[in-house]
């Protein structure tokens, strides 16, 4: 039981990072119709910019923490302005090609510089101990993340369905040249979209730091599993991302406790699960089959 | 109000509209009437802004509306109510409602909307793609009268309702008309049409064959008729 508990908290860690970043690629897969195949690069971005300012500039974890995003979510403006935008009216491969090209060019420029060996990053000293949970001790790092992680979903959640800005944005991502009709300018709202999805992956990446691997390959591993994700999620669902993103970590995490020969299985499980989803529901657990135009 | 001369569309290679020219005044309400085709939709797409590849002249207000995107244009004054009733999955009744912004000066308020559309309140916070096919209808028309648009853009607004509510359609669209609003409206069923319209222009291939005041319809009822098909 008190495995079981253990195993149940490392999921929901995992999953957190799954969440966030299906969450990142959900808000711009719906506004832009991008599927922004560079988010695992934006993800490694965040953890070695992090590495960088601890090491290069002396900022610590918290730093980074907030500056990271920043920056990256300015990055990821300035790509959908002078890059993104141009093809936008393009069938949406094009975009898929620009953003595969970029992960391979960020990749490999940080490879160039630091090499492919993992740099080490400590969690803040301030997280370094455990925090007690009733039946067991968890490491204060992680529970901080899986705190982070959902803080930041259920803020996404409440500024989508609470707020005027939540309201229009939805609007633009379901119809949007109704709505452009009904005196939304739904032009304006791509740009910081995209720059808000991209800043969640850096954030990502940041929290990655200290307890994943810290290398220029990171990203590309974990995307691949995100992608999936997204699909079981529904394409374009905010909440069946960040559902999905927790469900695939808690399974990953459980299978992965019944012994080592099963760990194999978790890492195709993911795609298994999602071969599963779309036999039963073609448009993912909460997605709805798009209008025909 | 709304000009339109020698308009013309395309799509693609195909031409669906050859050299359109219509005027609507302030609180009158011109139809489109043609079979299925004749490029009714794809004249209030034009004049809405929707229609990439389109060639002449649309004015508001004696200011030209060409190359303005959509969502200027609807902050311009023109309300639209598309033939699919243009309700949302992801926005509940009451935030359908409010979606637009308020452009005219004479809006409805949002407690006033529900006075006249009970049935709406009654359903304020359910997603508003799942309403009846009538109250979605209801819902789209009282959309526009909340933006306070001056000029209604209405795509078959009648199809497929109930004679109750296709009455309730035409009050709705002859109270706007008496607070001066305008209306361009495509519209299939002629008695209706000749109920609230003031003026009919008859569509075939892309052009306007015929133009004819109220009173001449119902003289011709069975010529029109016969002409549309129906």
């Amino acid at each position: 039981m008190v495995n079981f508990l253990q195993h149940t908290f490392n999921g929901l860690v995992g999953g957190a990072f799954l969440a966030l970043l299906a969450l990142g690629l959900a808000v711009i897969f719906g506004m832009l119709r991008v599927v922004n195949f560079a988010h695992g690069a934006i993800y490694m971005l965040g953890a070695f910019g992090a590495y960088v300012l601890l090491t290069e500039v002396g900022l610590d974890f918290w730093w980074a923490l907030l500056l990271m995003p920043l920056l990256l979510a300015l990055f990821g403006i300035a790509v959908e302005r002078l890059l993104v935008a141009r093809l936008a009216r393009l069938d949406p491969l094009y975009n898929f090609l620009l953003t595969f090209g970029l992960t391979l060019i960020l990749q490999d420029a940080v490879k160039s510089r630091y090499g492919v060996q993992s740099s080490p990053y400590d969690a803040p000293a301030l997280l370094s101990g455990t925090v007690d949970l009733g039946a067991f001790d968890f490491p204060a790092y992680r529970v901080f993340v899986l705190v982070v992680a959902l803080a930041v979903c259920g803020a996404v959640w409440w500024l989508l369905t609470r707020t005027r800005i939540g309201m229009v944005v939805r609007a633009a991502t379901e119809r949007p040249e109704l709505s452009t009709a009904l005196g939304i300018d739904v032009g304006r709202w791509v740009t910081p979209v995209f720059g808000f999805g991209i800043g969640l992956a850096g954030l990502a990446g940041v929290l990655a730091a200290p307890i994943r691997a810290v290398n220029p390959l990171m990203g590309a591993d974990l995307i691949i599993v995100v992608f999936a994700v997204v699909v079981i999620g529904g394409l374009g669902s905010i909440f069946g991302s960040v559902a999905a993103g927790f469900a695939i970590g808690l399974v990953q995490a459980w299978v992965q406790a019944l012994g080592e020969h099963w760990a194999l299985l978790s890492q195709v499980l993911v795609f298994l699960v999602m071969a599963g989803v779309l036999l039963w529901r073609p448009a993912g657990l909460f997605g709805r089959e798009e209008a025909p135009a | 109000m709304l000009r339109i001369d020698d308009l013309s569309a395309w799509y693609g290679e195909a031409r669906v509209l050859r050299g359109v020219s219509l005027d609507i005044a302030a609180g009158e309400v011109v139809t489109l009437c043609g079979r299925n085709g004749a490029g009714k939709t794809t004249l209030l797409r034009c004049v809405m802004g929707l229609h990439t590849g389109q060639q002449g002249l649309v004015e508001l207000d004696g200011r030209p509306l060409t190359g303005q995107p959509a969502h200027r244009r609807a902050r311009a004054g023109l309300g639209w109510v598309p033939d699919d009733r243009g309700c949302y999955a992801t926005l509940t009744v009451t935030e359908t409602l409010t979606l637009p912004p308020v452009v005219g000066p004479d809006p409805w308020p949002l407690e006033r909307v529900y006075e006249a559309f009970p049935h709406l309140h009654a359903r304020r916070n359910a997603p508003s793609t799942t309403l009846s096919g009538g109250e979605q209808q209801m819902l789209a028309l009282a959309r526009v009268l909340r933006m306070g648009a001056r000029l209604l853009l209405c795509d078959e607004p009648t199809e497929g309702l109930s004679p109750l509510l296709v009455a309730q359609v035409g009050d709705i669209l002859r109270q706007a008309k008496q607070h001066g609003v305008a209306v361009l409206l495509v519209e299939q069923n002629l008695h209706f049409a000749t109920t609230v319209a003031d003026r009919h222009h008859l569509l075939a291939e892309g052009r306007v064959v015929e133009s004819l005041e109220n009173s001449e319809v119902a003289a011709r009822e069975q010529d029109l008729l016969a002409y549309l098909g129906i």
